[in-house]
């Protein structure tokens, strides 16, 4: 009934490339933007904040880095959690030895370093494609962890290669309380999430997305391969570079490269598998699944199991069910909680009409 | 077509030859396109047409032989080259982007004409806006010509056969290519939609002023539009010129066409 | 001199432990196409099982068959709830899925038998044993004539055998292979099995080297860089590459790492990997792929 498109008529090509073509569809992005940047920094308590918004924004960003990498441009990569280590430690030696360096400069020189890194592990996906280039960015996974460990410079000669970000300052504004925190990731969140959902409608997004459902067809039209798989590597690392910097500067303030593991790579990709891959929402709702759904299942298991459970059990049925969901989620909807959104919609449209 | 007066050439193709191994596809192939020409290639299977095509847009280097394109002599020539300079093809195995809507993938043909930079169209202002929504423009130009508006969002890969055909033929169209390749653009088609894919090659032809190459097996569709055939046995020449000239060759009927048997021969005296 | 020798042939012998491993890989995407993340918890789960039944007071052999008898229902059960349900899915999706696998398995195993680590013993004495003038392990001996034989006896079965050839067609193409009647789900539930048992192996024998711990799965990611010198479809490829991660890892510990700084054997054999890659980017013995337009 609400959501009808009836009367709606797109008559100009600016009309019809919006991002967001039929009106409820902007009003209702008009009033998320609103609720997300006025109420919830009012209304939301401070655990809310910080241990659950800021992360869940600043792994999206990641997220939507590797969705750039592999969802639009088809390249996989297992070494997402490499690029926002350098972004980290990037950020943290800028801040470091360059003094009175503007904040977000840093942010955006972390970003430009993590790219640099990204194109270098990204010039054999030219020869290397599939799984050997999945195992070919594992390398830069190992390889990272062991330099940010090994060579004490990269963390001020700390012993334990653990460092402590320092605390932010916009413009002579401190950013210390969490709704300034959550503010600040929200933005650049945002910024960087339009951004990629431009690309993606552009000449650049058809590109990566013509190399990724045939390449030879590709380089037949005259797209240039090589440029256009390296642009999405640098691309993708600098939004997991950004991700890593906020990463130790607005949610931890700590980093050891522990934080940046295997793991870690293997969370990021489940969140764009879940979320769904080559779409810019889905990496924002796979993020919020990643992150809720280990409290829900926390919650529902002990609701079940009363008697106190052997330490560590939790966990490891937490890790069964999580394997298990993935699997569900690749037979069910492969195309992930995105795709679901939008059957939804198209279900609203329709509503209450059955088809 | 009848009475069209031959432009300047526009391709030549000098003593190509071509081999798989001990395979040979091609061998010491000559011949030339004049601008503005429908050009048929035909043969039996396996004759080598296919690697022709993909000989003279640089998919293939040929082992011997020279191509002349638009007054430039050359052996090989990297695919994107042979793009930018104007050469456009379709496929056999229809080789679109079936993750991506028809829209989008008639603009990946107008790939080589956008410049604007990756940061540009990032911030989609100014620009890179203006560029996107002038060759958005170009493109609907195409999709209007071929008839495909009705399906401009739909994902390639759900689309009937003869639509996919149609869409190939499009991407290839917005490159505004001078020389179009077309590999069998009309395999597996009813004949109703073999009679608009003919129509919108002609009207290519005609109205977008594109010289065409195609590989063709229905003769009737061959005799109707091609300027001039190009008859391939075993990857060598056996016969090149008007349809009629072709049809009435001795070489050709026994290669391709078929020897009528005495069988054969009863049976046309006794239907005549 | 002797002692480059010795640190090789330790490292050559360390190599076919990890082609141990890297054969479970080998003979699931021989056989069906799928690249099998979770072959490293697989070794795990084996380990860890065959190590919880002993201490349940079973007898060697009987907790081998015990193990065995559970990697074969996680064979069957892996057949009927995810690779039935993903046929004919892009690789990408399978390849998830075993990721999913992954964790199913880790957090299962421990779950049933708790994390704490332990010791397994086969009875092999890891002596020294001199050959020669040089000192090698009487265990490596035992790990690297085990796997010989288990190769020998796997390449026969491919390429002899009937089952062998349908494995093969079942790998290139599921649907074909569906078509010309080709029982999907027995061939799957066969291999499975298979390489849950060459994990089993594979885990008796690194975890009586490291103990049972969860640190089992990682070995996995050693494997991994053997696959792509060796491709990933081929079994004798899976010995060959073993043996020269082994031997160059085992090098370039000694030789190099007090240069840089150790602990380089992590990424080590990545980044040779990744330097052959671009030579061969199918492997040493990888089937080529060619690609049609």
């Amino acid at each position: 009934m609400i959501y009808r498109e009836a009367g709606q008529f797109r008559t100009t090509y600016v009309a019809d490339q919006r991002i967001f073509p039929i009106t409820q569809d902007r009003v209702a992005m008009a009033m998320l933007l609103v609720v997300a940047f006025v109420v919830v920094p009012a209304a939301a308590s401070n655990y809310v904040l910080t241990a659950l918004l800021v992360p869940m924004l600043v792994l999206a960003i990641a997220a939507l880095g590797l969705n750039i990498l592999t969802g639009y441009a088809g390249q996989f990569s297992l070494g997402t959690a490499a690029f926002m280590s350098v972004g980290a430690f990037a950020a943290y030696n800028f801040q470091l030895r360059v003094p009175g360096i503007p904040l977000l400069v840093t942010f955006v020189l972390a970003g430009l370093v993590a790219a640099g890194v990204g194109l270098v592990f990204g010039l054999p996906s030219l020869r290397i494609k599939g799984f050997y280039l999945a195992v070919a960015t594992l390398a830069a996974q190992f390889f990272v962890d062991w330099l940010f460990t090994k060579v004490a410079w990269f963390s001020n000669d700390s012993p334990s290669g653990t460092i402590t970000a320092q605390p932010m300052v916009i413009a002579g504004l401190p950013i210390d309380s969490p709704a300034r925190r959550y503010l600040l990731v929200l933005s650049i969140a945002a910024v960087l999430a339009l951004a990629a959902k431009n690309l993606s409608r552009t000449a650049t997004g058809r590109a990566w997305m013509a190399v990724r459902d045939m390449d030879v067809a590709a380089e037949v039209i005259g797209i240039p391969i090589l440029r256009t798989k390296l642009v999405a590597f640098g691309i993708s690392s600098f939004y997991c570079g950004v991700s890593g910097a906020l990463w130790a500067f607005a949610y931890l303030g700590t980093v050891e490269p522990q934080a940046f593991d295997l793991q870690r790579s293997f969370q990021i990709l489940f969140m764009v598998i879940i979320g769904g891959l080559g779409t810019v929402m889905g990496a924002f709702l796979g993020s919020a699944f990643m992150l809720l759904f280990p409290l829900f299942l926390n919650w529902v298991l002990h609701l079940i199991v009363r008697t106190e459970l052997r330490p560590g059990l939790l966990s490891q049925l937490e890790l069964v069910f999580f394997g298990a969901l993935i699997i569900v989620f690749l037979v069910v909807e492969p195309r992930g909680l995105a795709r679901l959104w939008q059957i939804t919609k198209e279900k609203l449209r329709l509503w209450p009409f059955p088809h | 077509m009848q009475g069209k007066v031959p432009g300047p050439v526009l391709l030549e193709v000098r003593g190509v030859s071509l081999s798989f191994g001990g395979v040979h596809a091609l061998r010491e192939v000559d011949f030339h396109v004049s601008e503005g020409e429908v050009c048929a290639i035909i043969g039996p299977n396996g004759a080598g047409k296919s690697s022709l095509l993909n000989v003279i847009n640089g998919v293939y280097a040929p082992g011997a032989g020279t191509i002349t394109y638009a007054g430039q002599t050359r052996r090989a020539m990297h695919p994107h080259a042979a793009a930018a300079q104007g050469i456009a093809r379709t496929f056999q195995n229809i080789a679109l982007f079936k993750g991506m809507s028809v829209l989008d993938n008639v603009m990946t043909g107008r790939a080589l004409k956008m410049r604007r930079g990756v940061l540009w169209q990032a911030l989609y202002w100014g620009p890179a806006e203006k560029e996107e929504l002038e060759h958005r423009g170009r493109a609907e130009k195409i999709i209007d010509f071929l008839q495909i508006e009705h399906v401009r969002r739909t994902p390639v890969g759900r689309l009937a056969y003869g639509l996919q055909k149609r869409v190939e033929l499009a991407r290839a169209l917005a490159a505004e290519p001078r020389l179009l390749l077309l590999d069998e653009p009309m395999a597996g088609m009813n004949i109703e939609e073999k009679q608009d894919m003919c129509r919108f090659i002609l009207d290519a032809n005609d109205e977008l002023g594109v010289t065409v190459v195609l590989i063709e097996h229905d003769m009737a569709v061959v005799m109707d539009i091609a300027d001039r055939v190009v008859v391939l046995d075993y990857g060598r020449k056996i016969a090149d010129g008007t349809p009629a000239e072709v049809r009435a060759n001795p070489e050709v009927i026994a290669a391709y066409l078929g020897v009528p048997t005495e069988a054969d021969e009863r049976a046309v005296a006794g239907a005549g | 001199m002797a002692f480059f020798v010795e640190v090789l042939v330790s490292g050559l012998l360390a190599g076919f432990m990890y082609s141990l491993v890297a054969l479970g890989f080998v003979l699931i995407y021989k056989a069906s196409g799928v690249f099998n993340f979770a072959q490293g918890a697989m070794v795990f789960a084996a380990a860890v099982t065959y190590a919880g039944l002993v201490s349940l007071g079973w007898s060697a052999w009987v907790a081998f068959a015990g193990s065995l008898l559970a990697m074969v229902v996680f064979a069957l059960a892996t057949e009927r709830f995810v690779l039935r349900p993903l046929v004919n899915q892009p690789q990408i999706s399978l390849f998830m899925a075993t990721i999913g696998l992954t964790f199913v398995l880790e957090g299962l195993s421990q779950s049933v038998w708790g994390s704490e680590v332990r010791g397994l013993d086969l009875g092999i004495p890891d002596s020294p044993l001199e050959l020669k003038g040089i000192l090698v392990s009487k265990f490596d001996l035992v790990a690297a004539g085990t796997a010989a034989v288990l190769v020998s006896v796997l390449a026969f079965f491919f390429q002899k055998t009937r089952v062998g050839r349908a494995l093969r067609a079942v790998a290139d193409d599921h649907q074909a292979a569906l078509s010309v009647g080709i029982p999907l789900e027995r061939i799957w539930a066969l291999v499975w099995a298979a390489a849950g048992a060459v994990a089993l192996v594979a885990g008796l024998l690194w975890g009586s080297r490291l103990g049972v711990q969860f640190a089992l799965t990682q070995v996995a990611f050693k494997a991994l860089p053997v696959l792509i010198l060796g491709g990933f479809t081929s079994i004798a490829g899976a010995i060959v590459g073993g043996l020269m991660i082994g031997a160059s890892e085992k090098v370039a510990e000694v030789y190099l790492g007090p240069l840089i700084g150790g602990g380089i054997e992590n990424w080590f054999p990545y980044v040779l990997a990744l330097l052959f890659l671009l030579v061969r980017p199918d492997g040493l013995f990888g089937e080529k792929r060619i690609e049609r337009v």
